[in-house]
């Protein structure tokens, strides 16, 4: 199987085109450095992303909290992992930081608060 | 409570939170935010998504993550921080720059100050802007907005979607939008390149097969109520529409990520002459605008694409601002800066003689092995070679220290041999 995807190491963005068959890398051309071997490898290979998103917040400042996985995952579970934060409910207030779910869809990546959401009344005007 | 200040922010977005902080290590007290909104940060809290902060904290982080960690830092200050409160005018009488403030708690104020630090930010480009022929149906918004309404706020603006711009807040809705079950039909873009950063070409567009229409614009709008489609045209390298070739797609949301400029009523007031290229003041190596002791930084300075560099200006101009307010800062009689090939705009306009100074820009369109050259009276300043250089990569440098008065040209060359 053939695939061109373009490489993100740098602003020069190669298209690179990668040849494999049965999670095997063959050949990889379009690179203009050596890093774009690695990227390409593992793109195709084992495509991670860090996700974030957003879960429902009741009584705080706003009503949505900002979350984003502890590190990448699996570029597949990505629909997952939002489809799971939205079906969540939680409660101000909330610190930066805080680990949301562990291991959230198995994907090996805690869930995590990125910001701080006060109570409503803590900064009523 | 005394109403002469010291340092006057306006804006506590990035641009405002690190100029508060490098006028605190400065030494300098009496400094005043004064913010619209309910709370600091600015756009940073609406910008979930990562890849904020390489440069300047060496790690990978979201939006909320790199606002938080400035607004502690401010914290931690002795900056008086007015959130609910608008500046609705600033002009300078007799030496002191006066703000007319507007708050939800205080109610109207005025303050004089002895620098002002402009820290307003950009806002998006709408459809009248750029003059989209076509019904006036609900359902056409910016992609900034439609970012606060899912992210902020918790609602979806539509199920299907096409995104007129390539810019990268059009590109990052495109994901955010999929990922939350929203069919994303397109991503349509007048130039033929697009306009936002490589990453978010791949991690945006091609993780979910999202087609991006390069040198195609929306040629018109139909809907009654809703918006229920739009027609679609091809461009040729003219930039002109080719009749024959257009096709319409079905949507109930047309997202608009047509650019972006720096918001500058309340400098124009102030008397602070703009640049035309960068729709932002004129500055000089100091950041400081036409009007002496109105300092700018930051995206109402010139529309930045990272960050990093936003709060690294903001830092600039405040240690300037602190100069100017300690009656140390002396320079006179610039060298003048003029933008050449390629150079779509550049600022400052003004550097001064034995001092180095940090130079951005950004290039006329995309160009693969070329030289950037700083050249003065024929000799070489500075000089960089470039593999590509893109619109939408911001370029900077730093200028040598230079004697003398006669001005630099600053522009984009093939390898002198």
């Amino acid at each position: 199987m053939t695939d061109t995807i373009i490489c993100t190491v740098c602003p020069l963005g190669c298209s690179l085109i990668v040849e494999h068959k049965n999670k095997t890398i063959q050949s990889i051309s379009g690179n203009r450095c050596k890093r774009g071997i690695a990227y390409g490898e593992q793109e195709i290979l084992d495509p991670k992303r860090v996700v974030t998103t957003t879960v429902k917040i009741d009584g705080g400042i706003i009503p949505m909290l900002s979350v984003k996985t502890s590190a990448p995952v699996e570029r597949g579970k990505m629909t997952e992992i939002v489809r799971s934060a939205s079906q969540m409910r939680l409660h101000a207030p909330v610190e930066i930081g805080t680990v949301i779910e562990k291991n959230i869809c198995s994907s090996g990546a805690d869930l995590i608060a990125t910001r701080n959401v006060a109570k409503i009344s803590d900064s009523a005007c | 409570m005394n109403n002469n200040i010291n340092v006057a922010i306006i804006g506590g977005g990035p641009a405002g939170l690190a100029a508060a902080c490098t006028l605190y290590e400065q030494g300098i007290c009496d400094v005043h935010i004064f913010e619209r909104e309910h709370v600091l940060g600015g756009v940073l809290f609406q910008c979930i998504h990562n890849g904020f902060g390489i440069h300047h904290f060496k790690e990978e982080l979201t939006g909320p993550e790199y606002a938080e960690r400035y607004i502690q830092k401010v914290n931690k200050t002795d900056t008086f921080v007015h959130t609910d409160t608008a500046v609705i005018d600033l002009y300078r009488e007799n030496e002191a720059l006066t703000l007319v403030l507007l708050g939800s708690k205080e109610g109207l104020q005025v303050f004089t100050a002895r620098a002002v630090i402009l820290a307003m930010g950009c806002r998006e480009r709408n459809r009248g802007n750029i003059n989209i022929p076509g019904s006036r149906p609900a359902g056409i918004m910016t992609a900034g907005f439609a970012q606060r309404m899912v992210n902020l706020e918790g609602y979806l603006p539509g199920k299907e979607i096409i995104i007129l711009g390539s810019g990268d807040i059009g590109l990052i809705m495109a994901r955010r939008l999929s990922l939350e079950g929203v069919n994303v039909q397109g991503v349509v873009e007048i130039q033929p390149f697009p306009g936002g950063l490589t990453r978010n070409i791949v991690q945006c567009l091609n993780d979910f097969h999202i087609p991006l229409y390069l040198s195609h614009t929306i040629s018109n709008i139909f809907g009654k109520q809703r918006i229920d489609s739009v027609e679609i045209t091809a461009i040729d390298n003219q930039l002109e529409p080719d009749t024959k070739n257009r096709f319409t797609l079905p949507c109930d949301t047309l997202l608009l990520s047509v650019g972006l400029v720096p918001e500058n009523e309340l400098s124009v007031k102030a008397g602070v002459i703009l640049d035309e290229a960068t729709r932002g003041p004129v500055v000089d190596a100091n950041c400081m605008t036409t009007v002496p002791g109105i300092f700018a930084c930051g995206n109402v300075l010139h529309v930045h694409d990272i960050v990093d560099y936003v709060s690294e200006e903001a830092a600039r101009a405040a240690r300037t601002a602190a100069q100017f307010v300690n009656k140390s800062l002396t320079d006179k009689d610039g060298i003048r800066m003029l933008a050449g090939n390629l150079v779509r705009y550049m600022l400052p306009t003004k550097v001064y003689t034995g001092k180095p100074t940090i130079v951005s820009l950004r290039p006329i369109t995309p160009v693969e092995d070329i030289v950037l050259y700083a050249k003065r009276n024929g000799e070489i300043v500075y000089k960089k070679k470039y593999q590509k250089i893109l619109p939408s990569s911001m370029i900077q440098f730093e200028l040598p220290a230079l004697s003398g008065i006669e001005p630099v040209e600053v522009f984009f060359a093939g390898e002198e041999t």
